[in-house]
Parts: C-alpha cells; sequence; structure tokens
C-alpha cells in the first residue's frame, strides 16, 4: 500500500525551529556503509529521504520518537529534543 | 537561578507530577521542568488510565475535575489473522457502580495539564517550555541540579528527580541508563479519530460515558512481535499499532503503512467508518520489562516512571506505574530530608519501596514474556491463521461430521508446525507469565 504519511502528518500541529534538531553525522557513511538505512523505514513521519548521494533530513514532521537515534545501525544521528516548546504538540495525545 | 530547590523534576508527565503533588504537599520546594509547551503537549499512551494509583495521590481526582473521557465497562481481546479474527470480551456492571474508574480512558493532552495544576496548586512551580540538556554535580559525582536550554538556566536542588520518559537521551547521557537498544522497545504509532459520541455508543453497544478497550495481537502487526488498541474516548477513538523496533528495521515495515492497513482490516474498518482522524503521533513502549530496569537511584537523584523503563506490556500498565513509582520515590525523598541524607544510601526507600509493590513484582513475574514473543514470532504469524481456520471450519455446517472436521484442523496444524511443537509454544507462553 501506498501511503502518503504527508496527509497524517498535516493533522498534528508542529512549531518549527530555523534549526534542525537532528543531524547526519558522516553523510558518506550513510552511503557507502549502511546497507540497510534503517532510518528510511523505521521512521513514522519519514523524516529521512535518499537524495542523490546523500540522505537529506526533513526535521519539521519529526514526531520526537528517538527511533531512528538508536535505530540506525551506524549510531549516526546525532539527536536532541527540539528548543523547549518547539516540535510537535499534540491536541489530544 | 540562584536559588536552591528541594527537588528538581524533569518532566511533567504523570511520574513527575505525581512525585510534584506529593513533595510540594509536604511543604517541599518544588521545580519541574517541562519541554512542552504546556504539560501533556508532548505526551502520548494508548489513552487508559486505571484509577488506583491517582486515587491514592488525589482521592478526589472525578470531584477535581478530571477529565475523563469514558468509564471502561468492558474489556476486548483479539486474535486476528489477516482477514478474519477471534474476539474475548468481558462486560461486567461492577465497573459502573463500585469499580468504577478502575480504568477509564483519557487524552493525555487534557490530563496531564490537569494534573500539573492539581500540583502547582499544591505550590509546585512547573516550567513549560524548558529541555533539560545536563545534570550539575558536584566534585564527588553527586548530582546537585540540572542544567536547562534556557540563559542563565542552572537549577540547583537538593534532589533531582528524573521523570523524562523512556526516550532519553538525558539518563543515557548521564549515565544512569544506557540507551535501549532496538529490541528493548516497541514503536507505536497512533491516530485519534473522530466521531460523534451517539455512533460511538452505538457501534459499541454502550451507553453515553461508558468505554471500552479492545486489545489487539495478530497478523495485524504483519510478522512483528507487537501490539493493536482501539480505545472509546468521549467523542473519537484511539487507534494505534506498534512493534518491536527491530522487527521493524528488519522486516523493512513503515509505521504509517501499518496503521494504514491496520485500519482496513475487516474487524476495524467498520468501527472507525465514516471517523475523521485529527491526529497521528508516535512514541516508544519499554519491551525490556525487569531486567531492563536500570539503577534505580544515585547519590542526589532517583530515576521514575517509563525512565526507568517501567511498563507492564501484557497488561498495558504504564501511567499507573509511573503514580505509583512517583509517589513512592517522593516519600523516600522525604524521609531523606528527615535524615538530612541525599546519598544513594539515603534515598534506598524508593529501591525498598518499589521492590516490595506491585509495580516490580509484577514485572518480575513477566520477565520472560518479552524475549517469548520476540523469539516465537509464531504467536503473530501462523498461529492466528490457524485459529481462525480452526474456528472458521467448526462454524460452517456442510454435512461434514465434526470428527472428520477436527482431522481437517488437526492436518492443517500439522502442515504448519509439528503438534508437539504446539504444545511446546503453548507451554512456553504460559512459562513466560508465571
Amino acid at each position: 500500500m501506498n501511503v502518503n504519511v504527508q496527509d497524517k502528518l498535516f493533522l498534528d500541529r508542529f512549531k518549527v525551529d530555523e534549526v534542525s534538531h537532528l543531524r547526519i553525522i558522516d553523510n558518506k557513511k550513510c552511503i557507502k556503509e549502511c546497507k540497510d538505512q534503517a532510518c528510511l523505514y523505521l521512521c513514522p513521519a519519514n523524516v529521512y529521504r535518499v537524495e542523490k548521494d546523500y540522505i537529506a533530513v526533513n526535521y519539521e514532521g519529526c514526531l520526537e520518537c528517538g527511533s531512528c537515534r538508536i535505530g540506525c545501525a551506524k549510531l549516526n544521528i546525532e539527536w536532541r529534543f527540539p528548543k523547549g516548546g518547539y516540535g510537535v504538540s499534540h491536541k489530544f495525545g | 537561578m540562584k536559588e536552591i530547590f528541594d527537588v528538581a523534576i524533569v518532566g511533567a508527565g504523570p511520574a513527575g507530577i505525581s512525585a510534584a503533588y506529593v513533595l510540594a504537599g509536604a511543604g517541599k520546594k518544588v521545580i519541574v521542568l517541562e519541554r512542552g509547551e504546556h504539560p501533556g503537549s508532548k505526551s502520548v499512551s494508548g489513552g487508559v488510565l486505571y484509577g488506583h494509583d491517582l486515587a491514592r495521590i488525589i482521592p478526589d481526582y472525578f470531584d477535581k475535575g478530571c477529565p475523563i473521557e469514558r468509564n471502561i465497562v468492558e474489556s476486548r481481546i483479539w486474535y486476528l489473522s489477516k482477514e478474519a479474527g477471534l474476539s474475548l470480551g468481558y462486560r461486567d456492571r461492577i465497573f459502573d457502580s463500585e469499580r468504577r474508574y478502575n480504568a477509564f480512558t483519557i487524552s493525555r493532552s487534557k490530563f496531564d495539564r490537569w494534573y500539573a495544576d492539581q500540583a502547582r496548586r499544591k505550590g509546585a512551580l512547573i516550567v513549560p517550555s524548558t529541555v533539560v540538556t545536563d545534570l550539575l554535580r558536584n566534585g564527588n559525582g553527586a548530582v546537585t541540579g540540572v542544567v536547562t536550554q534556557r540563559e542563565d538556566g542552572e537549577v540547583r536542588a537538593r534532589v533531582t528527580l528524573l521523570a523524562d520518559g523512556i526516550n532519553s537521551p538525558l539518563a543515557a547521557r548521564a549515565g544512569f541508563r544506557p540507551e535501549p537498544k532496538p529490541e528493548q522497545v516497541a514503536l507505536a504509532v497512533k491516530e485519534v479519530i473522530n466521531l460523534p459520541p451517539e455512533v460511538i455508543n452505538e457501534r459499541f453497544a454502550i451507553s453515553e460515558g461508558e468505554g471500552i478497550t479492545i486489545e489487539i495481537l495478530g497478523k495485524v502487526t504483519e510478522g512483528m512481535d507487537g501490539v493493536a488498541f482501539i480505545y472509546t474516548n468521549h467523542s473519537s477513538i484511539s487507534l494505534g499499532i506498534g512493534g518491536n523496533l527491530a522487527d521493524f528495521a528488519t522486516l523493512k515495515l513503515k509505521p504509517y503503512e501499518l496503521i494504514e492497513n491496520f485500519k482496513q482490516h475487516p474487524m476495524v474498518a467498520p468501527l472507525i467508518s465514516g471517523g475523521k482522524s485529527m491526529e497521528y503521533i508516535a512514541h516508544w513502549l519499554a519491551e525490556g520489562g525487569y531486567d531492563a530496569v536500570p539503577k534505580l537511584c544515585g547519590d542526589g537523584y532517583l530515576i521514575v516512571g517509563d525512565s526507568a523503563m517501567l511498563f507492564n506490556t501484557l497488561h498495558r500498565e504504564g501511567n499507573n506505574l509511573a503514580m505509583a513509582s512517583g509517589k513512592m520515590a517522593a516519600e523516600a525523598i522525604l524521609e531523606a530530608f528527615k535524615s538530612g541524607d541525599f546519598s544513594e544510601n539515603g534515598l534506598g526507600g524508593y529501591r525498598e519501596r518499589l521492590d516490595a509493590s506491585f509495580v516490580m513484582q509484577d514485572l518480575k513475574k513477566y520477565r520472560r514474556l518479552g524475549s517469548f514473543l520476540y523469539n516465537r514470532k509464531e504467536v503473530f504469524t501462523q498461529l492466528p491463521e490457524l485459529v481462525s481456520f480452526g474456528a472458521r471450519e467448526i462454524i460452517t455446517v456442510n454435512g461434514v461430521t465434526k470428527k472428520a472436521k477436527e482431522r481437517v484442523i488437526l492436518d492443517k496444524i500439522r502442515q504448519v508446525m509439528s503438534i508437539p511443537g504446539l504444545i511446546r509454544l503453548m507451554w512456553q507462553a504460559w512459562r513466560a507469565t508465571r
């Protein structure tokens, strides 16, 4: 099934910071050394997408679960919480 | 901040607020730091709360305006194959009378906000929009407060309580708890689907204010060790599904596809038909059980709730364990203030209380369950299909004798797994919960 996660993320309220709270430490590692690229599958917000020779980080829709941080086989993601009050804000929770 | 607080609490969820309420009520100077714009704005749970541990902290929570969605009068369990499923339910009027609010559904965004307000009224200082990035320590390594992202953001306190939830880079950085391994957490996604209250009442055969819960196992997690759930709120349905994070990676499943497939299952689709999704959120569940619980306190600090991996997967108990542990931590902290000893030893009353309580006793009882489910994937693949096959054969009346039907079912089981294999599986399942 082809599901557009954007449609789901549109339901949520985000206060987006100008600076990303997620950073790939060494992009070469993702392309050259990481076979599985688990970040492309397990992220519930599809934050990570393959571009030509790197993985783009669309931090704006991050749901702050932390899965990419511990699921990355190379532990190649620097992960912080968004600045206080920023990021996703649950209406219902 | 120049002043020294008695207790600094990281996180305004059920664990942190329970502690704050008890401590502030006893006259302690308490500060609670919350990274969301208000308490609850970052919180996620399935949405069922057991009333018992809340009542031990605020006995008259209902009169104090606790935002309750629906009182749970029926609990169902579903075991689903791809296109069908077995349902088992228990409804009892006692849950509408003497045992009212044994369990009820909540919106965490509303509940956590209300709960934090109760602690504020007791005198706790709740500071939202503030991320704690590090801990302060003295020369001996004892924790003496926290560092926040704000300017001049150091907060000094005699005791620091970590109640920041399962996703805690802080606990990992401080060395209090290693980062969870992927197989120690489940990743769950949840949608809240709006429906008029009358429609919910009709579809679930309940009256105004009554609610039901459905816990779901089987093929819906597409081979992963995982669970799904459907809970009724006042005018919405909480629907979620999750699986072991390691399984997500191995099977290359996408969480948003998983939940979309789940919504289309023939037993699920009619319940949410016509509803409009209003939110999509994600969170971890602690799957590590008893063996993943870290050291619970040290010099100047304690760790409670989800931060301490206190979660009972089988009984979906998390919020109440958070509340119970928060209360016990607060009681131990009050003892420490009496003795003036804030060392690991002085705070040790927390560990003793927790060990003696249902929290650790239950986690110990189920300590083998996590690895059983993770290693016996048949529970999520062949077994639900076999159960559906058997039920379908027994229920169909078509002139075939019952004896012949039994043979067909046994043959079908043998095609998939040996009979001793099936017995072994049952035995292991039983052992895992003993």
